[in-house]
């Protein structure tokens, strides 16, 4: 297997759409909790979820796929962040109104056409990340775009939705959610298939946060923004990729998904070259492996289980490469394990396992395996290891034409895993519990009205108006600190010192362990309105900080500081009396000696007097004595 | 304001319609109004699923892409009886225990044949040999008294074709009506008959419906006589409670655990998923004979609710009716101003029970002046008998051939809880 060293994204056709997901800072979208995650567990409660059926009799195929791995799911309700709501104990209540604004003020700044009745959908989702087996969610523009490095990306739908509980940890095979995350809003925000690499995918979501983050009410910190990934290449298939938390990771996911078709498409045609087919036979390997040595399969006769074979005609070196690369045999194996059982052996990476060559044979034989043939194992009892390996027979047919359109869960290494078939369009009913919501006009132009400077005008106007360069303005943004630092500016001036404050002590105190984020606005405030007044220097509020991260008032930490201002004439005596001791190193040095001097009234009045008044004040001594 | 009616024109639900508007045009599938939707409103269903409404100005246009097709066809499904199992009758009487959804339109449909209500909950096929039949398909809150007659009578003749117990499907909001009704109607019972219903729609993959309905089935299968009410005994789904006719109240609007054994412990549970049913105390079955309807109902009873605000006219507009049933305050008390209309009331001949709206605990009569006069003026105080089935039995009561005051006082069907020990 050859794998061009460098891939031409251009040439393979590359496509990728993303689906951004923030959560918003209100009150959850239909109930009056607060959208915070905690701690706390609370009680449980055990439930279980069953596809419905619709009219014509047909399960979602996803839904179903789902349902084959059992619906037993248990609930932390935290009282603090959930209600009967998030339990589906209670109806929902209408939608947040400070979410709505929000969602359209981004659909404001994508310049995206308002739906004018807006209705909830019920989306079935039951892998039990909702209590109520769907996600519901609301269609709220459509026909957006954004401008990224001049290039126009189409924003086809807006939607507010709610977010699904999180899910904390899986305790005998059940899985257990808490419901603190559960119906905190989220905006989803799709753009087109417009992008063509994976640096930009990286640059339209880094646009898409920054809109986001202008409204200045979305949650942040990990988790708070997800992103979906939609990537084909030409020959391959639309593949979705779920739950990618970190933005600079894009390319990556882009990247290894398009190594990931590419892969499957050369299996293609070697498949396709050797005549492959895959039977439909499952056979019983119980007899050929019944003194196998390895402790899963050992364990399982012991329990009255079996081992069952496939056979895979013209698979040979097309599960796993010849240097260990894995190719087809992990991805047969996630299908395997959607029914339940732990996974599969396949014959390329055998014999390994306390699986031997005596009993590879034995299976060969029965299975009639050829040269170029594979096989499948799979042990469990006989009706786990039957829905197993349908599930193989299934995966293993769609590899006989390249690559299967699926949704696939992102993992934190760049790769990802198969998650469920892609989703097909009976996936939404109308939620008839919520009236539908129109957009009134008198809504609209208040919005308008109050629509927050965008990103790239604040970056520019702050390089104007407060002489920041662009690298400054666009972190002070980026890190959040915009709003404090204008209220800062407006009231006591000192940008550069503001902006140092938060791009350098900032960064520097939270190294050294301290919670600068503890620091409320009133504090800074006060901070620089002494600091304006010349109760300290600029350099005195490093240690300032630190003790109003600590709990100490204002007042508290600058008397812990030490830092009771030393006023011009205090500083001109403190000058006066070092010339004096130093009269004869200033004689022998004359203009030399300010910077020596200066290092040592630095250090004795540090905080307390600013540097560039002592700096003056000892010039203007020295030039006196000389 | 432009309705959407002179705009649609020809253009039915189903189909395929673009409508256009000033600044865009949107291409989907008509729906029907949702239905809190303003009138001027059309629904639409866009090609990736998400229904928008559009409003109908003076310069909207629509048009039709493609009429929709005939329904298709149901398909056809077949669930597999055993007839070796033992045969359990369900009676459909409506609620949202067998409702399925339309995805089309997403409109909740109560199942309208004994097919629609298996099919939705197939895993009953699993316990039993299921005889389904529709008896009738209301929301509970439509339900009246005379349809109580209705299942009684039908409950009674499934019985006698042999059928082990009965389970009657029924909206939760008046169930607990319906099974005091039933519990004084039926005479001579010995088998279980057992109501059950869902506080989640079937139609939702998170619904109750299944667990209490296999619930439902296995009490109706064991050998615990009577007339019972099964549902989810807590927030989770792992086990039912079965309570006793005459004592069970819907106690939550919207929790599945709504339904609540008042002035006494559920009578026992069943586990759904392992088929187990337990009672806390041993019944010996009585094999009682000649199953028969006992009396009807007289639905000419008042049900008041006693409250400072109440009037000597409220008091005598009740008195019109055949009896009156007070919800009163505390122990069994209204304001004794009240007291001279009650006693015209009664000395027309009018019964007038006594119960109390704490529903916890029992009235009594001696302990302050007012319940003194009360009982003077010849209210009959009902013990700890819950408001709703003291007002269904009256209904019963007075169809009997008997004196009304004995019938009520008298313990029939487990009304009365003698000892109350929390």
């Amino acid at each position: 297997m050859t794998m061009s060293e460098k891939i031409d994204h251009e040439e393979l056709g590359l496509k990728v759409g993303l689906e951004i997901h923030q959560q918003l800072d209100t009150e959850k979208l239909f109930c009056g909790c607060p959208s915070e995650m905690v701690e706390d567990e609370d009680g449980t409660v055990l439930r279980y979820l069953r596809p419905t059926e619709s009219e014509l009799g047909d399960v979602d195929r996803a839904a179903l796929m789902e349902a084959q791995k059992g619906l037993k799911f248990r609930y932390q309700t935290p009282e603090s962040s959930s209600c009967l709501v998030e339990l589906d104990e209670e109806p929902p209540h209408g939608p947040d109104e400070e979410a709505l604004d929000i969602a359209i003020t981004m659909a404001l700044f994508m310049d995206a056409e308002m739906i004018e009745e807006i209705h909830f959908m019920r989306k079935i989702v039951i892998d039990g990340s909702n209590t109520t087996g769907f996600q519901r969610t609301a269609l709220l523009a459509i026909d957006g775009a954004l401008d990224v490095n001049g290039k126009k990306i189409g924003i086809p739908t807006m939607c507010l939705e709610e977010d699904a509980a999180r899910s904390v940890e899986e305790e005998d095979g059940v899985k257990v959610y808490r419901l603190d995350r559960s119906g905190i809003p989220l905006v989803e925000i799709a753009t087109d298939p417009d992008i063509t690499s994976p640096q930009e995918a990286k640059e339209v979501a880094q646009k898409i946060g920054a809109l986001f983050r202008s409204t200045k009410k979305v949650k942040r910190g990990i988790g708070s923004i997800r992103e979906d990934l939609n990537v084909s290449i030409e020959e391959g298939a639309r593949v979705e990729m779920k739950g990618v938390q970190e933005l600079y990771m894009l390319p990556e996911y882009v990247e290894k998904e398009v190594t990931r078709q590419v892969t499957l498409l050369e299996i293609r045609d070697v498949l396709d070259k050797r005549d492959a087919k895959v039977q439909e036979k499952i056979y019983d390997v119980t007899e050929d492996l019944k003194e196998c040595e390895s402790s899963i399969i050992r364990g399982n006769l012991k329990r009255g289980k079996g081992v069952y074979a496939l056979k895979l005609e013209g698979f040979d070196g097309q599960l796993r490469g010849e240097d260990g690369e894995a190719l087809l045999g992990p991805e047969l194996a996630e299908y395997a394990k959607k029914t339940g059982v732990a996974g599969i052996f396949h014959s390329d990476e055998l014999p390994k396992f306390g699986i031997t060559e005596k009993e590879m044979k034995a299976v060969e034989e029965r299975l009639d395996i050829g040269e170029k043939d594979a096989y499948a194992l799979v042990t469990a009892a006989e009706e786990d290891s039957k829905d197993a390996l349908q599930n193989v027979i299934e995966r293993a047919k769609m590899a006989l034409k390249g690559v299967p359109e699926e949704t696939r869960q992102a993992r934190p290494d760049g790769t990802s895993v198969f998650l469920r078939p892609l989703s097909g369009e009976a996936r939404m009913y109308p939620e008839t519990d919520i009236p539908p919501k129109k957009v009134e006009s008198t809504r609209l132009k208040r919005l308008t009205d109050e629509l927050p400077e965008r990103p790239d005008e604040k970056i520019e106007r702050y390089q104007e108006e407060y002489g920041l360069n662009e690298q400054q303005s666009r972190q002070l943004f980026r890190k959040g600190y915009d709003l404090l630092f204008e209220k800062i500016v407006e009231e006591h001036g000192s940008p550069s010192v503001a902006t140092n404050m938060f791009l350098h002590t900032y960064p520097d105190l939270e190294k050294e362990g301290f919670e600068v984020k503890n620091i409320n606005k009133e504090e800074l405030l006060e901070i620089f309105r002494r600091f304006r007044s010349k109760e300290f220097a600029k350099e005195g509020i490093p240690d300032i900080l630190k003790g109003v991260s600590q709990g100490r008032s204002v007042d508290e930490a600058l008397d812990a500081a030490g830092l009771e201002s030393v006023g011009e004439e205090d500083i001109r005596e403190k000058v006066v009396e070092l010339i004096q001791d130093r009269s004869d190193f200033v004689e022998e040095r004359k203009m030399g000696a300010i910077g020596p001097l200066m290092g040592v009234l630095m250090k004795e009045l540090k905080g307390k007097a600013d540097g560039e008044k002592i700096s003056e004040i000892l010039k203007e001594e020295i030039e006196k004595r000389i | 304001m432009v309705l959407r009616e002179e705009l649609l024109g020809d253009a039915e639900v189903g189909d395929k319609v673009r409508i256009k508007k000033e600044s865009q045009s949107y291409e989907g599938i008509l729906m029907p109004s949702h239905r809190f939707s303003k009138k001027d409103v059309i629904t639409l269903k866009l090609k990736n699923g998400y229904n928008i409404g559009v409003v109908c100005e003076e310069d909207t246009g629509i048009e039709v892409i493609k009429k929709s097709k005939k329904r298709t066809e149901k398909k056809e499904r077949r669930i597999e009886i055993d007839e070796d199992k033992p045969k359990i009758s369900i009676l459909g009487t409506g609620g949202t225990i067998a409702s399925y959804v339309e995805y089309r339109t997403g409109a909740v449909h109560p199942a309208q044949t004994a097919d629609d209500l298996l099919y939705s909950n197939p895993e009953i096929a699993e316990r039993c040999e299921p005889e389904v039949e529709i008896l009738f398909s209301k929301l509970s809150e439509d339900i009246v008294p005379k349809d109580w007659v209705t299942i009684a009578d039908r409950v009674v003749e499934i019985l006698e074709e042999g059928t082990r117990g009965v389970v009657v499907s029924h909206g939760t909001d008046t169930m607990s009506y319906t099974s005091a009704a039933l519990s004084f109607l039926l005479h001579g019972l010995s088998k279980p008959v057992v109501l059950v219903g869902s506080q989640r729609s079937s139609d939702r993959p998170s619904s109750d419906a299944h667990l209490n309905l296999l619930a439902a089935v296995e009490l109706a299968g064991s050998d615990r006589p009577g007339v019972h009410v099964v549902m989810h005994d807590s927030m989770s789904d792992e086990r039912c409670a079965v309570h006793r006719g005459t004592k069970v109240r819907k106690m939550h609007t919207s929790r599945r655990d709504a339904f609540e054994s008042i002035n006494e412990r559920p009578l026992g549970y069943v586990y759904p998923n392992t088929g187990e049913v337990e009672f806390e105390e041993e019944k010996k079955v009585e094999v009682k004979k000649g199953l028969e309807r006992k009396g009807g109902i007289d639905e000419r009873v008042s049900l008041l609710y006693a409250n400072p605000g109440l009037t000597q006219e409220d008091i005598r507009d009740a008195g019109k009716k055949e009896g009156v049933v007070i919800a009163g305050t505390g122990l069994g008390h209204m304001n004794t101003n009240l007291i001279p209309a009650l006693k015209e009331v009664i000395e027309e001949g009018t019964p007038v029970i006594m119960t109390s709206q704490c529903l916890y605990g029992t009235v009594n009569g001696h302990v302050y002046s007012a319940g003194r006069e009360l009982k003077e003026a010849g209210v009959i105080f009902a013990g700890d008998m819950l408001p709703e089935t003291a007002m269904v039995k009256l209904m019963w009561a007075l169809t009997l051939d008997e004196e009304v005051e004995k019938v009520m006082k008298e313990n029939i069907s487990g009304e009365y809880t003698c000892r109350r020990v929390r």
